[in-house]
């Protein structure tokens, strides 16, 4: 009894408010983050219980969030279809290609917008972000008439072919990811090129050895960004490619799995499944790196 | 080793002049000290010598070599940042021997000179680490040994120890000094803190307002300032400056600070002053330590005056008091033993021997 009382008597009155409301906010923390896990996994979870079904459980539609009668026959047939890899194949190209031209250009143009201050450099910096605010579907129709244009002019046929998509793609890339390195090397204090100018080193070294290593997060971050796009972009490939092999994913799905008006859904689960894992992969093994990058920026001192 | 030289030069910015044609030689293996309130132009100075900030007019010399368009690389110098500037995913090794390295210098004397700079400053152990895991001091260290390293013409300091906490500054001002001695490059440092520039320097460049106020050695701005700025800026607490007229008494000049208060100029000075005599715009400097408690034995030119003491300051080793003259307040430095006393009238002597007259219209000492 006494050890209790004096437990009671020792304990600030303060602290224990104060833990009380650490409690309550944990608590909305919590009960806000069950329902966004809720609102973004219930998808992708419908998607993976559907793609384990056969197309008969399916149309029956009896169970919709139990499958009574797992099968893998889904992703054995979209995984062993040449078409399917086909796209898989075209996705990869244009993504990886896309993301290594948006950074050649990006990191360049960043460096020189943020550090080389020449007349009206300002102006572009801001100039550049604003292209990236006109929407893709503003764009399709004018880029679609200079291709044709272009064909005309030079003779080789641009549209209905997959590598169209890596010379389009980077009209959405190369903005942002510039707009997000200028951020990056703007925060990169001034005395840093300064002393690697008094080290000797020209623009070049100080960009390739000063420069991309310190703002490895942000180019991290920007590639991220721009594989998403390439990765996932629709309305270009619907719009510019229209041979079965020469399609990427999103699009491939729909137009070789719907037919007509009948839509195989285990293979259209199966398939968006697939084509959404890359990214995901990607995020999950860059992700650490990212962190530990932006962690390092705020503990400076 | 090399000699440098200021003609003339000068920094606009738009239209903003921030340093208005300054003139200075600096000579082989001297370190002088840029020291000034911010604002001054010190650090544009620094920068222009630097080569990282273009020169409006003028000329820079280094080894009578103009290099006015002179990238910084070739000019061969050696700059340590405020902020140490190191590059934060090299370790001290890589730091130290970066410009080396771009200048493909062989690898072994790559190796020998870094392992020679770490010895002078004492950071062999460190080469290994980041810069994030060093501390302030250790991170300022490897900023002047990526100088070292490079054995420039020149060695610039900007602010060097801006940065770092009151006991530490101490230390590497020492550490400084104790570099210098042994490599002893041709150095321009730059700082406010006047503390810093007369411990270091052999000869201190007070700047103000984009011009140079003067050039001299720490002892000779102390003891003979040429102007107020001058005489304010160098020593704390600051010189006692107090408006005063110069009367002429059958024959002797007076310094009257007021009513009651007047002192006789030494002798050895009348001849000087005598020129100025009757003139009533002249300020009079007195720094706190020739204000001292009167002593039983008086020495030649010191008078004695009592005043009301406002505040006292004991520091240990003396007390300051502090007391209105002329509605200005007057700092003096007595013995802790003294009894001074907030409050009360205490006898104080004024060592006239070191006193200054200024003239207070253009700020030049007579």
């Amino acid at each position: 009894m006494a050890t209790a009382v004096l437990r009671g008597n020792a304990r600030p009155v303060r602290r224990t408010s104060m833990q009380r409301d650490r409690k309550r906010a944990l608590l909305w923390s919590y009960v806000f983050l069950f329902v966004f896990v809720i609102f973004f996994l219930t998808p992708p979870v419908y998607m993976l219980i559907t793609s384990l079904k056969t197309s008969a459980e399916i149309s029956a539609g009896t169970a919709p969030w139990w499958v009574s009668d797992p099968t893998i026959q889904n992703y054995v047939e979209i995984l062993t279809s040449p078409t399917y890899l086909t796209f898989f194949r075209n996705s990869t190209l244009v993504s990886v290609l896309v993301v290594a031209i948006t950074m050649l250009v990006s990191i360049p143009a960043a460096f020189a917008l943020s550090r080389m201050k020449f007349w009206g450099s300002a102006t572009l910096a801001t100039g550049v972000f604003l292209t990236y605010l006109i929407p893709d579907t503003l764009l399709f129709i004018p880029l679609f008439k200079i291709f044709v244009y272009l064909r005309e002019l030079t003779g080789i046929e641009f549209i209905n072919h997959w590598w169209v998509l890596v010379i389009i793609y980077p009209t959405l890339t190369v903005p942002f990811c510039t707009w997000i390195m200028i951020g990056y090397f703007g925060s990169i204090p001034k005395e840093l090129d300064e002393a690697a100018l008094m080290d000797g080193a020209g623009y070049l070294q100080t960009l390739t050895k000063i420069f991309i290593p310190v703002a490895l997060p942000g180019i991290i971050a920007a590639t991220i960004f721009a594989f998403t796009v390439a990765w996932a972009q629709f309305l270009y490939p619907l719009a510019f490619t229209t041979s079965t092999d020469q399609l990427v994913l999103p699009v491939g799905i729909v137009t070789t799995l719907i037919k007509g008006d009948v839509f195989n859904w285990g293979q259209i689960m199966t398939g968006a499944l697939l084509g959404a894992a890359p990214p995901l992969i990607i995020y999950a093994f860059l992700m650490d790196y990212y962190i530990a990058g932006l962690t390092a920026g705020a503990t400076k001192g | 080793m090399a000699q440098v030289t200021l003609r003339k030069l000068t920094k606009t910015y738009d239209a903003t002049p921030a340093v208005r044609g300054i003139d200075l030689d600096i000579a082989d293996k001297e370190f002088v000290v840029l020291v000034g309130p911010s604002g001054c132009g010190k650090s544009t100075t620094l920068r222009m010598i630097a080569g990282l900030e273009d020169i409006s007019d003028g000329e820079i010399l280094i080894d009578d070599e103009l290099v006015n368009d002179v990238p910084p690389k070739d000019r061969d110098i050696a700059m340590v940042f405020q902020n140490y500037a190191l590059y934060p995913h090299m370790t001290v090794y890589e730091n130290m021997s970066f410009g080396l390295r771009l200048k493909k210098v062989p690898k072994p004397e790559i190796r020998a000179r870094v392992e020679n700079a770490a010895r002078i400053l004492d950071i062999q152990e460190l080469l290994e680490r980041k810069p994030k895991q060093l501390s302030g001091g250790q991170r300022q260290r490897v900023a002047m040994g990526r100088a070292i390293v490079r054995d420039p013409k020149v060695f610039l300091f900007d602010e060097p120890l801006s940065n770092l906490d009151a006991k530490l500054r101490v230390q590497m001002r020492t550490e400084i000094k104790r570099v210098h001695q042994k490599v002893r490059t041709t150095t321009i440092y730059v700082t406010h803190d006047q503390v810093e520039a007369m411990t270091l320097a052999d000869r201190v460049v007070v700047m103000n307002a984009g011009l140079i106020e003067q050039v001299g050695a720490p002892n000779e701005l102390y003891h003979a300032p040429a102007t107020r700025f001058v005489a304010g800026f160098i020593g704390s607490p600051a010189m006692n400056l107090i408006p005063c007229a110069l009367e002429e008494v059958a024959g002797a000049l007076r310094v009257r600070l007021n009513g009651e208060v007047g002192f006789a100029v030494p002798p050895d000075r009348t001849a000087r002053y005598r020129p100025y005599a009757g003139r009533s715009e002249l300020l009079f400097g007195l720094r706190p330590e020739h204000i001292l408690e009167q002593r039983p034995q008086q020495e030649p030119n010191q008078e004695v005056f009592e005043v009301a003491l406002e505040v006292t300051e004991p520091m240990g080793m003396e007390t300051l008091v502090y007391f209105g003259v002329n509605g200005v307040e007057v700092c003096g430095r007595v013995n802790p033993n003294a009894g001074a006393q907030a409050g009360q009238r205490m006898r104080l002597v004024a060592d006239l021997n070191h006193m200054h007259l200024i003239d207070d219209a253009s700020g030049k000492v007579l």
